[in-house]
């Protein structure tokens, strides 16, 4: 066949001026995008010394040697006053963490049961969690941590006449006082116990699968892991004599005594990230649910597998691999909204951050913390994401 | 041909029966959907129990017995709290909120000056309106008004000290107002802001990619409040000495800043859902970048992502109850702010004003979402 091609022209010399080549004007705004940022770099590195130096603040980490002289509301390593600054953001980070783990946890369950009840044929059901869904996706969290704060922990009764619940829980405007369990001696041996029982139901459950994929007999793994996890532990701890009391809570005059307290700060600040949060898992779950075919379930009971395997077989792992990219950013949310917790004063990253801040006018410093912290969270959430998704990606022969 | 009677032939149709009373009418509606199974059973049953304990005090305490009006703290307060109400009282304080209605609407601009945000308001309505409404004509005038026109008219209204207004600072801002004004701006900076930075992140020129590509990425990787904390206390070291910038505008540029790496994540979704042969189709047309943008590209993407971008929307309106922490008082700030006035100081105060500010905020996120998905079925059908 005799079509006339043409050979592409070659780069440079096709249309006749340098102005129309697109690859050179490519380089151009590039090299002036570069020299305006460089120009604005220079200005404001030039002003910052400059500030920095009228308002005489030394810059650099130094800081975070010197002590801190203020005191943490709640913290899970020791601190106090006497603390360097260095401290002061750990105890902020482990704040913010705990703060984010409980919070996950309990998002995840409330999200899970609602966006799976707003599937429920159940009217009532699917109606009430349709409800929950969108009073709280549409109020902002602040003011959800503010309603449980000022609204209803700082209203319940004083210490004195702490509402008690069962096995010596009081409830107060000081938080929620619980017994303390104080471990004795040889307790460790019964963690040990827990720890090779969790150890030894993982192997079981590789064997068992094996087992199956090789003979057909199923080992019944959840009755023997079950046995193990509560029994091994059990039978150690009555063994080693029980070492095990508890410091319970008296309610004195003005305060409770001995026990744990959880403060109002955190519990408004959980209680309000958990369920804006769950919110938005609940529509996740609903999505991930709804966006395995309807063909999956029917061809499933073709095989003759009965309705409770087909969840938990075929539609469940489906769903999940829809369900777990939103559900990790979602997870990364609610940490970042963790930050909120400097308005009721609960010592997360943020608000020790901001009071150093206030109080050594180490802007820059703090500020580059933070960003890296929070970076490196959701930099390590997406690492994760990606490893899950190449695992589990369809696998297309 | 004959016609054969036959007595075993009927010669006229049977009248359809009723269906059985047990398919039809509400009782198999509520066999269906409540009382399928022993389990739905349960769940109906221990569903209605639930409600049944919530909802008659929740109205009770909502509306019954709630203190409508009243001129200070005595009427949301029992006697042995020094106020009115007979002992073991509770209900809503809504005196409170509609003696500070005015403050929540306005913050604290001077009462005598209120007409001018009262005009902004009412503009926009008017102007938002038949904006929203598709059968309306004249939208691309309509839209230079909204969106060139009013803001010229807010930003000589609002602030004043031109044409004989007297001036009002910006810390007296506060209430609706500001929440109203910086969701606006908001919205309308990051919107073209994120479809910037979307293009910027898929250009191809390496430079203003990874540009884009770190800008987007750090914004989205950390919390607003600490953007707010960048804006309040960087932005004035990173300025020559003697400049300084409004704290309102901080927050302003701070807010939008935040909202378009998240508008231009969604736009870029948008971007790439695009067949190839849309932006072939382009080139081979011989359009510019600029035009095949403008008019092939984003016309569809933007289609695409509308779910999307006004769920953007609706977290920068919840999102601008943050700029309370830094001090400034938007409806939140406004409302907490009061529970320090000993008038109305009252065990039912605090609930009273966050419910009522969490119903306004719960209206314009839930009016948004509705009106999202009604837009959605408009362009849908304009589809098919």
């Amino acid at each position: 066949m005799a079509i006339g091609v043409t050979n592409a022209p070659e780069k440079g010399r096709s249309s006749g001026s340098i102005i129309n080549d697109p690859q050179v004007r490519g380089i151009f705004y590039q090299a002036i995008t570069i020299i305006i940022l460089a120009v604005l770099i220079y200005w404001i590195v030039d002003n910052t010394i400059e500030n920095l130096r009228r308002a005489n603040i030394a810059s650099g980490y130094g800081f975070v040697r010197s002590r801190a002289g203020f005191d943490v509301g709640q913290s899970l390593i020791a601190f106090t006053s006497d603390s360097t600054y260095g401290r002061a953001l750990l105890v902020g980070f482990v704040n913010t963490l705990v703060v984010a783990i409980t919070g996950i946890v309990t998002a995840t369950i409330i999200g899970f049961l609602v966006g799976i009840g707003r599937l429920s044929h159940n009217w009532i059901i699917a109606k009430l969690s349709l409800a929950y869904v969108e009073v709280f996706r549409n109020i902002p969290p602040l003011l959800v941590i503010f309603f449980w704060y000022s609204g209803v922990l700082a209203v319940l009764p004083q210490a004195r006449e702490a509402l008690t619940l069962p096995l010596n829980v009081f409830v107060s405007n000081r938080g929620v006082a619980f017994p303390r369990p104080i471990f004795g001696e040889g307790s460790e041996y019964t963690v040990l116990a827990f720890l090779i029982a969790v150890a030894a139901s993982f192997l079981i459950a590789r064997y068992a699968n094996r087992q199956q994929a090789a003979t057909g007999q199923r080992f019944p793994v959840l009755w023997t892991v079950l046995g193990l996890v509560i029994g091994l532990p059990l039978i150690t701890f009555l063994a080693t004599g029980a070492p095990l009391s508890f410091d319970v809570p008296i309610a004195g005059k003005f305060n409770l005594t001995g026990g744990s307290v959880v403060g109002p700060e955190f519990l408004s600040l959980y209680l309000a990230l958990s369920f804006y949060t769950a919110a938005f898992i609940a529509e996740i779950v609903r999505a991930g649910i709804r966006g395995v075919s309807k063909g999956q379930t029917e061809a499933a009971h073709a095989l003759g597998i009965r309705p409770r395997l087909t969840t938990r077989l075929v539609v469940v792992p489906q769903a999940m691999r829809i369900i777990i990219p939103p559900l990790t950013s979602q997870y990364l949310n609610l940490t970042k909204n963790s930050s909120l917790a400097i308005a009721v004063g609960y010592a997360d990253l943020v608000a020790v951050g901001g009071t150093i801040l206030n109080q050594t006018g180490q802007a820059i410093e703090v500020v580059s913390i933070w960003l890296i912290v929070y970076l490196t969270l959701s930099l390590a959430t997406s690492l994760f994401m990606n490893w899950y998704n190449a695992r589990m990606a369809l696998v297309e022969r | 041909m004959t016609t054969h009677e036959a007595s075993f032939v009927r010669a006229s149709m049977v009248e359809a029966s009723p269906a059985p009373v047990l398919e039809s009418g509400i009782v198999s509606w509520l066999r269906k959907n409540l009382f399928a199974t022993p389990k739905d059973t349960a769940l109906t049953i221990i569903s209605l129990l639930v409600l049944a304990w919530l909802v008659p005090p929740a109205i009770q305490w909502l509306f019954l017995d709630a203190a409508w009006t009243g001129g200070g703290r005595g009427v949301c307060a029992t006697v042995e709290q020094g106020g009115s109400q007979p002992e073991g009282w509770s209900g809503a304080c809504w005196a409170f909120v509609n003696a500070k209605f005015g403050q929540f609407l306005f913050g604290r601009y001077p009462i005598d000056e209120r007409w001018r945000p009262a005009l902004v308001g009412i503009l926009f309505v008017l102007l938002l309106v038949p904006m929203l409404m598709p059968k309306v004509p004249y939208k691309a005038f309509n839209a230079v008004l909204l969106l060139v026109a009013l803001p010229i008219v807010a930003t000589i209204l609002l602030p004043g000290g031109w044409f004989g207004l007297t001036y009002v600072e910006t810390p007296l801002w506060g209430g609706l107002l500001v929440t109203l004004v910086l969701s606006f701006v908001g919205i309308a900076v990051s919107l073209p802001l994120g479809i910037l930075l979307a293009l910027g992140r898929r250009s191809d020129m390496p430079v203003i990619k990874m540009l884009c590509t770190v800008f987007i990425e750090i914004v989205r990787g950390i919390p607003l409040i600490t953007v707010l904390f960048m804006a309040s206390v960087m932005l004035p070291l990173f300025l020559p000495q003697g400049v300084t910038f409004d704290k309102f505008l901080r927050a302003l540029i701070g807010v939008s800043l935040f909202a378009s790496a998240y508008m231009a994540e969604v736009v870029r979704g948008g971007l790439q859902a695009i067949p190839k042969g849309q932006y072939e189709g382009a080139d081979s047309l011989g359009l510019s970048y600029w035009q095949k943008m403008n008019l092939i590209i984003l016309p569809q993407a933007l289609k695409l992502v509308i779910p999307g971008i006004v769920n953007t929307f609706i977290g920068l309106f919840k999102d601008t109850s943050l700029v309370s922490i830094i001090g400034m008082f938007d409806l939140l700030g406004i409302v907490r702010l009061n529970f320090s006035d000993t008038n109305w100081a009252s065990a039912v105060t605090p609930v009273s004003g966050l419910i009522f500010a969490g119903f306004v905020f719960w209206l314009f996120c839930f009016g948004m979402s509705r009106y999202s998905g009604f837009m959605e079925r408009v362009l849908d059908r304009s589809q098919r």
